[in-house]
């Protein structure tokens, strides 16, 4: 909060702000079609292109892929920064509350009845009544009154209950293609969603980041310990409130158009929290660039790694993100020793 | 401040009984008593941290008008992330910001850094402190309010000689300009050097208010605390030292 800060602050917020612009033409660039560089600028901006299926495939395939990558990295870092912000714990991540686990539900009942094959949203739609189903629960049993224990304990509760009912649908499921179709959608992925996945997803993204970048100073606040932020004006059942929906709202949809993408609202703060000082409220913004940064990598990476695959966004993620969990918890370790 | 026959329970068990009592500024009050006595839960539900029954005139102003005229220094010294020690007392600034930060922002964080004797501390990271400095950044955090009135809890415990001297000084001298302070504080002989008035509180009941000399009177402090003091009028004003344990 003063200028020597500040100062230090807006070059990380331009640094990952421009990583995640590389990132984002980067991945309108990759892919299996192999188009050259000015063709497919063209085609995505003029509409004009030589071959029939350019214009298509930038607009309807890469675009839509791309913008999914910003907004699902950006949901799942800024949701992991608030949710450890608020918990004033650095193990917390977005799916804690069980947001994650209902609206996976939501989508894999979609698919074991069959209905996703029905129109395009229904399986987005299912996923995010069940993580609305979530909200109205967790508020049921720890909010809005209730403590940061509360919530805890009411997610775990919820997220259990949420995953044996994912394995009940898949034990009960007599369809081995539904099988493998749900498996392979848990996974998480980009791959293959379309523009209408963007306009479904994009508003309650949105939406929820929104509700969630106007927490820091609550947070910030909340750094001192409840009792010292309450004095300090902070109201916390508001804050609570936010968290809540915000998170619902943007890790629902997240779910709902990509499935379970693990470890980036876990690792991202953690990665991001020492450059901005670690003051809360610079790191949710600087967490959303950098989960968009992450995401995009590991989307563009699935493709270069194993083009011929179908290599699963969330299996690269957790690749990637379980190994620097195994370093934290060595590194608290050594802090408690 | 003004406490109308507070009352905090736990369960069954009244923790503040029927507590009235007013602090006008100019007034550093030494708020003493033994463990248990109910000083948190005083300073606590008068803040309106708690449930309470009864009339406290700073948990019944409006939350954001509260946070720009008391602040508060609580028992426990958490800091949560490490943040810059200038980042950490800028936090008292919270309440007062309206967009962005202002000279007068600055000037509160620096002011309240001195006071504090941590100018030199200012980028390094409060987690990395040893707990006594802590302890100074966080009265330094509740300076930085500049607020009308300073309700602390227990500041002095774990300070090193000179940072006792000086926290009791700076709060008496908020004092002398016309704020007033309210701390709980343990060590009877600050209490008696520095506050201008002392409550002492035993199982949260007020069994004495007014001059440090007459609260800490022999009959208090065998009924209460079960020891027996010296008193000496030096000349850097009034000295007490507990001495012994009554049978």
């Amino acid at each position: 909060m003063n200028r020597v800060v500040q100062r230090r602050a807006m070059p990380v917020t331009l640094t990952l702000g421009l990583l995640v612009a590389a990132l984002f033409l980067a991945s309108l660039l990759v892919g299996p079609a192999g188009l050259g560089l000015g063709e497919s600028v063209t085609a995505l901006l003029t509409g004009q292109a030589e071959g029939e299926g350019v214009v298509l495939i930038m607009r309807e395939i890469r675009l839509p892929r791309a913008i999914l990558g910003v907004l699902v990295g950006a949901v799942l870092g800024l949701s992991g920064a608030a949710m450890q912000g608020y918990l004033r714990n650095p193990l917390a991540e977005p799916g804690l509350i069980g947001v994650s686990a209902t609206a996976a539900l939501g989508a894999v009942l979609a698919l074991q009845t069959g209905l996703a094959a029905v129109f395009v949203l229904a399986l987005p739609l299912a996923a995010l009544a069940g993580a609305a189903l979530s909200v109205l629960l967790i508020l049921g049993l720890a909010g809005p009154r209730g403590g940061a224990l509360a919530l805890i304990l009411a997610g775990v509760a919820i997220s259990a209950l949420a995953g044996a009912g994912t394995s009940l649908a898949l034990n009960l499921s007599r369809n081995p293609f539904a099988v493998t179709e749900i498996v392979y959608w848990m996974m998480g992925s980009l791959a293959d969603r379309s523009m209408p996945h963007v306009w479904l997803g994009a508003p309650f993204m949105l939406a929820g980041m929104a509700v969630l970048l106007t927490l820091g100073r609550g947070l910030d606040a909340l750094t001192l310990g409840e009792d010292a932020a309450q004095a300090m004006g902070v109201r916390l059942g508001r804050l609570r409130w936010g968290l809540i929906l915000g998170t619902a709202l943007a890790v629902g949809a997240s779910v709902s158009v990509a499935g379970a993408v693990g470890f980036v609202g876990l690792v991202v703060p953690h990665v991001v929290r020492p450059w901005v000082g670690s003051v809360p409220s610079r790191l949710l913004p600087a967490s959303a660039l950098g989960g968009a940064a992450m995401v995009l990598a590991a989307d563009v990476a699935v493709r270069l790694v194993a083009p011929d695959q179908d290599l699963k966004l969330g299996v690269l993620t957790a690749l990637v993100g379980a190994p620097f969990f195994l370093h934290l918890i060595w590194q608290m370790r050594q802090v408690e020793a | 401040m003004q406490l109308t026959e507070l009352r905090v329970r736990r369960g069954q068990c009244p923790v503040v009984d029927g507590v009235s009592l007013s602090v006008a500024p100019g007034e550093f009050v030494g708020l003493i008593g033994p463990n248990g006595a109910g000083k948190t839960t005083l300073l606590r539900a008068a803040l309106g941290l708690l449930p309470y029954e009864g009339h406290s005139s700073l948990a019944s102003l409006p939350v954001a008008r509260r946070a720009q005229s008391v602040a508060f220094l609580p028992q426990g010294r958490e800091i949560a992330w490490p943040v810059r020690v200038a980042d950490l007392v800028a936090l008292g600034r919270v309440p007062h910001l309206a967009g962005g930060t202002s000279a007068q922002d600055r000037a509160a964080v620096d002011l309240a850094l001195a006071q504090m004797g941590l100018s030199g501390f200012r980028d390094r990271a409060a987690t990395e402190l040893s707990g006594g400095e802590q302890a100074r950044v966080l009265i330094a955090r509740a300076l930085a309010q500049d607020t009308a009135l300073l309700l602390a809890d227990e500041p002095v415990a774990g300070l090193d000689p000179e940072a006792q001297l000086r926290c009791m000084q700076v709060f008496a001298g908020l004092a002398g300009k016309g704020r007033a302070v309210v701390a709980a504080i343990h060590d009877l002989g600050l209490a008696a050097r520095h506050c201008t008035r002392l409550i002492l509180l035993d199982r949260g009941r007020v069994v004495a208010d007014g001059p440090p000399r007459a609260v800490l009177s022999p009959e208090h402090l065998a009924g209460v605390f079960h020891v027996r003091g010296h008193h000496a009028e030096t000349p850097d004003g009034l000295v007490f030292q507990p001495t012994s344990l009554l049978p």
